[in-house]
């Protein structure tokens, strides 16, 4: 089970580096929390600690609230320069 | 049984992941990811929480992604585009990426042969039992969530609202 | 009394003090009455701490206060502590006196300076620093105030410092000083290494004792005295003192005639035991003083600028101070210190109030016909010139007569003669000041003429209190051919200083000697009036008769040119050889190097920050990779 993590994981890393564009590259980000969550069900299950239960639930709940505020940046983002592919937001640069 | 539904389950969510890799069309990554977090939801169940896997549903596979693909769809960009130019950043991510994974693997390698404590019992990860410590232990965080989801939503309106017009 | 002694040197360092931080703020006024104040204020309390000391008797020892332990390292124990014996009260009523007339003096001169202030403060400070010197119970102690004085020198020299001539003149005094206090340095190690101790009791115990060897003692005695040379102005060092001129008249009459300069005979009278522990030191002496006497009056014979004459003439009556001295005549040697400080001081504060009234003139040819101009300045010079030339019943007569006729007794008879040549010489160029500026046909330029003035009253009153002393000075201090034990100086100063062999001399003797130093003051005299007042024609003559020797002593032996091609311009070339190819090359190199490298090394850096996302997450995860590689391993 925890191996499945670690695919999932691993391949979310891909992901996030292999799109062009910001909003693939967040729901690459996506795919790498719902990773730790299954992580950590499998402790909470091997030390029958519904803990790990617990952080899964406010994982998620946090994840929502970030999706949304993240979604409404882009969102400015793409109004700003007309453009999502992240080859071409350089602004950081230097 | 449970061993079947757990190869199922693990193979549709890594393959909705590489299906998302492979295709450059936003919205089918992001149906394609969809898959994957319904398949999370099944291995949740199987893990005994059954409580967090109606909630992945609900949330994630049912809200987050739907939100997504809203934003996909404001941002119309047609086609979609192809994947990186640059080879030697997704060659390289490549190699970092298992890298890593090897690494946690070997720093978890211990944990992972720790044996159970105990066989978790009937009402492991029961709606109430979760409510019940969600109330006790993890009130603090509890509040603070709720106070983070009303500034989420606060912020993410201001954010996005088209500007005004003078 | 000791607690009031203290009191002497710290009164003008407070004003000093207040004047240096607060100087701008003060109104003219205010800076006159604080300076002059606490100069009058110490020389009160030198008086006071004189007549306390007379009234304890010759027998006593003297007052030592320690003010506090100083310096504490191991075997090496210096305390700032202050002593009064009858020397010091010599000196300090001296410094104190004089110097408050010169405050005074000052208020007048310098009334139209825009620096007044700063004057003020350099002028007290330096009285700090010559007290302290005086004053000091030890060496080291001592050499702070040596050092002190050395440094109001060079501010006070270059007090017009916009000029460059007098900033040349400053740093000038102060390089050469600092090759004298060179070996001064040397000779304090000396002492400490073995003697174990620089305090003076410690020191006369030492070599009474016989805990050091005739070498060591000639050592130390003759590295102290090159100090005494620099300071003093004595061959070799004395260049600086020509150069001196260049600061206010006041400054050189206090500071170049009535003490600094004096500040080396003090020594070595101080150390008096030291060196008449060494034959070959005190031989040294004399010759030295009596060479420098007879060289710096031949230079004073042809300048032309009036104070330059004075500055050679100091230069040669301290000579006379150091013939004493090397006879053993301590007591002499300062009786000259104490008649020279009033009538030098009172000849150059006259010449001061004359460069005054003429606006500035210094060059002689321009001057002539002055003493019906000035009545108040011309009576005073006249006096300060009888003086100087040892004209009978004046001071100076007294003092020189002292030195030479205990020259004499010591079969020094060389060293004799130097002193008896000098006189002549002193008589005549001083005269020839005398003639030049006051009598004569009027010589002056347009410019002078128009502002023609005598001093005001500030000025003159001071001339007249120095002119008073340097007439009755002398009186006490009578030689034994008019009387036994009359010589009141030189028995107040009997427990301070050794009183050196005493050779019966006898009365016959005595008189000869006197009646041949009048000779030399009236011949010199006589000399000057002949060749400026009767037969003027007759110097040009001889000018134009001689005038390779003219050229020589006019150019003061070209000393200065030969230290500047032996040691000055070497040191500047070797300088600027150094600052081109090392400062220059290699350390302003190096740190622009690195500067250059850093820059280099950040654009190298900065290419990293491509403002791409996805680059930034790969080094993200790099590190991430690294970093638990490193963990796990």
């Amino acid at each position: 089970m925890l191996l499945v993590s670690l695919i999932l994981f691993v391949l979310g890393i891909i992901l996030f580096f292999v799109k062009r564009d910001l909003i693939t590259m967040f729901m690459a980000v996506e795919v790498m929390l719902n990773a730790a969550n299954l992580a950590f069900l499998t402790f909470a299950r091997m030390h029958g600690d519904l803990g790990g239960q617990l952080i899964v639930f406010f994982v998620i709940t946090v994840a929502a609230a970030e999706a949304a505020v993240g979604l409404a940046i882009i969102l400015l983002v793409f109004r700003r320069t007309k453009s999502i592919k992240t080859d071409e937001l350089r602004s950081m640069k230097g | 049984m449970n061993t079947v539904l757990f190869f199922i389950l693990s193979t549709v969510a890594v393959g909705g992941v590489l299906g998302a890799l492979f295709f450059s069309n936003q919205a089918y990554t992001a149906l394609f990811l969809v898959l994957t977090m319904a398949a999370l939801a099944g291995l949740y169940g199987l893990l005994g929480a059954p409580f967090i896997a109606v909630v992945q549903v609900i949330i994630y596979a049912g809200a987050i992604m739907v939100l997504f693909i809203f934003v996909i769809m404001m941002v119309r960009l047609g086609k979609g585009i192809p994947p990186a130019k640059k080879r030697w950043t997704v060659a390289l991510s490549a190699v970092l990426g298992p890298a890593l994974g090897l690494e946690i693997y070997l720093a978890l390698a211990g944990a992972l042969s720790t044996p159970r404590h105990s066989t978790p019992g009937e009402a492991f990860g029961e709606a109430e039992a979760i409510g019940r410590l969600l109330l006790t232990d993890g009130l603090y965080a509890f509040e603070l969530t709720s106070v983070l989801l009303l500034a989420a939503l606060v912020g993410a309106l201001v954010l996005a609202k088209k500007p005004e017009k003078q | 009394m000791t607690g009031l002694m203290t009191f002497i040197p710290f009164a003008p360092a407070a004003s000093a003090l207040l004047l240096i931080l607060f100087g701008r703020r003060y109104s003219r006024r205010a800076v006159s009455l604080q300076a002059c104040l606490a100069v009058l204020a110490s020389f009160l309390l030198s008086f006071i701490s004189f007549l306390g000391l007379t009234r304890l008797g010759p027998g006593s020892g003297p007052l030592i206060k320690n003010l506090f332990p100083w310096v504490q390292s191991g075997a090496f124990q210096s305390s700032f502590a202050l002593r009064f014996d009858s020397l010091t009260a010599v000196m300090t009523l001296v410094v104190t006196g004089v110097g408050f007339l010169i405050h005074l003096y000052s208020v007048g001169y310098m009334s139209r300076d825009k620096s007044y202030a700063r004057y003020f403060a350099h002028l007290n400070l330096f009285t700090f620093a010559m007290l302290l010197l005086v004053m000091s119970s030890n060496l080291v102690l001592m050499f702070v105030g040596w050092e002190g004085v050395g440094l109001c020198s060079y501010l006070l020299i270059g007090f017009w410092f916009e000029k460059p001539s007098a900033s040349r003149a400053g740093q000038k005094a102060f390089v050469v000083n600092r090759v004298g206090d060179s070996a001064f340095i040397i000779g304090i190690l000396f002492m400490l290494f073995y003697a174990g101790n620089t305090d003076f009791l410690m020191i006369d115990k030492a070599v009474l004792g016989g805990s050091l060897t005739p070498g060591v003692i000639t050592a130390i005695a003759l590295l102290l005295f090159a100090g005494a040379c620099g300071k003093s102005a004595q061959i070799p060092l004395y260049v600086w003192l020509p150069d001196a001129m260049e600061g206010p008249t006041p400054v050189s009459a206090l500071i170049h005639a009535a003490t600094m300069v004096t500040a080396g005979v003090y020594m070595v009278c101080r150390l008096s035991v030291l060196y008449s522990a060494s034959e070959t030191a005190l031989q040294v002496v004399g010759w030295v003083g009596g060479l420098t006497a007879l060289l710096a009056a031949t230079m004073a014979l042809v300048q032309t600028d009036i104070k330059k004459v004075l500055a050679y003439s100091t230069i040669s009556q301290i000579g006379y101070m150091f013939i004493g001295c090397g006879a053993g005549a301590y007591a002499a040697g300062i009786f000259h210190l104490f008649t020279h400080a009033f009538f030098k001081s009172l000849l150059f504060l006259a010449v001061g109030s004359v460069i005054h009234a003429l606006s500035g003139e210094q060059d002689m040819r321009n001057m002539g016909g002055l003493r019906t101009h000035l009545p108040r300045t011309y009576p005073a010079f006249l006096v300060g010139a009888l003086a100087i030339a040892g004209v009978p019943f004046l001071s100076g007569f007294f003092s020189k007569d002292a030195i030479l006729s205990r020259a004499f007794a010591q079969g020094q008879y060389a060293v004799w003669a130097l002193g008896l040549g000098t006189a002549v010489l002193t008589a005549f160029y001083i005269f020839r000041l005398l003639f030049l500026t006051f009598f004569g046909s009027e010589r002056l330029t347009p410019k002078a003429k128009a502002h023609l003035h005598e001093s005001p009253a500030i000025m003159t009153a001071p001339l007249i209190i120095l002119a008073a002393m340097a007439i009755f000075a002398g009186y006490i201090g009578l030689p034994s051919v008019f009387g036994h034990n009359l010589n009141v100086f030189s028995n107040f100063l009997g427990p301070a200083v050794m009183t050196g062999r005493e050779s019966a001399e006898a009365l016959g003797t005595e008189w000869l000697l006197l009646l041949v130093s009048v000779a030399a003051a009236l011949g010199g005299l006589g000399l000057a009036y002949l060749l400026y007042r009767r037969k003027t024609g007759l110097p040009a003559a001889l000018v134009r008769r001689f005038p390779r020797l003219y050229a020589l002593v006019h150019h003061n032996y070209y000393v200065d040119e030969v230290y500047g091609a032996i040691l000055v311009n070497p040191l500047l070339k070797g300088s600027e050889a150094v600052y081109t190819g090392f400062d220059l090359k290699v350390i302003d190199g190096a740190v622009n190097g690195s500067a250059a490298a850093t820059s280099f090394l950040a654009k190298i850096l900065s290419r990293g920050q491509t403002g791409l996302l996805k680059d930034y997450a790969l080094v993200i995860l790099a590190g991430l990779v690294i970093i638990l590689g490193f963990l796990l391993w």
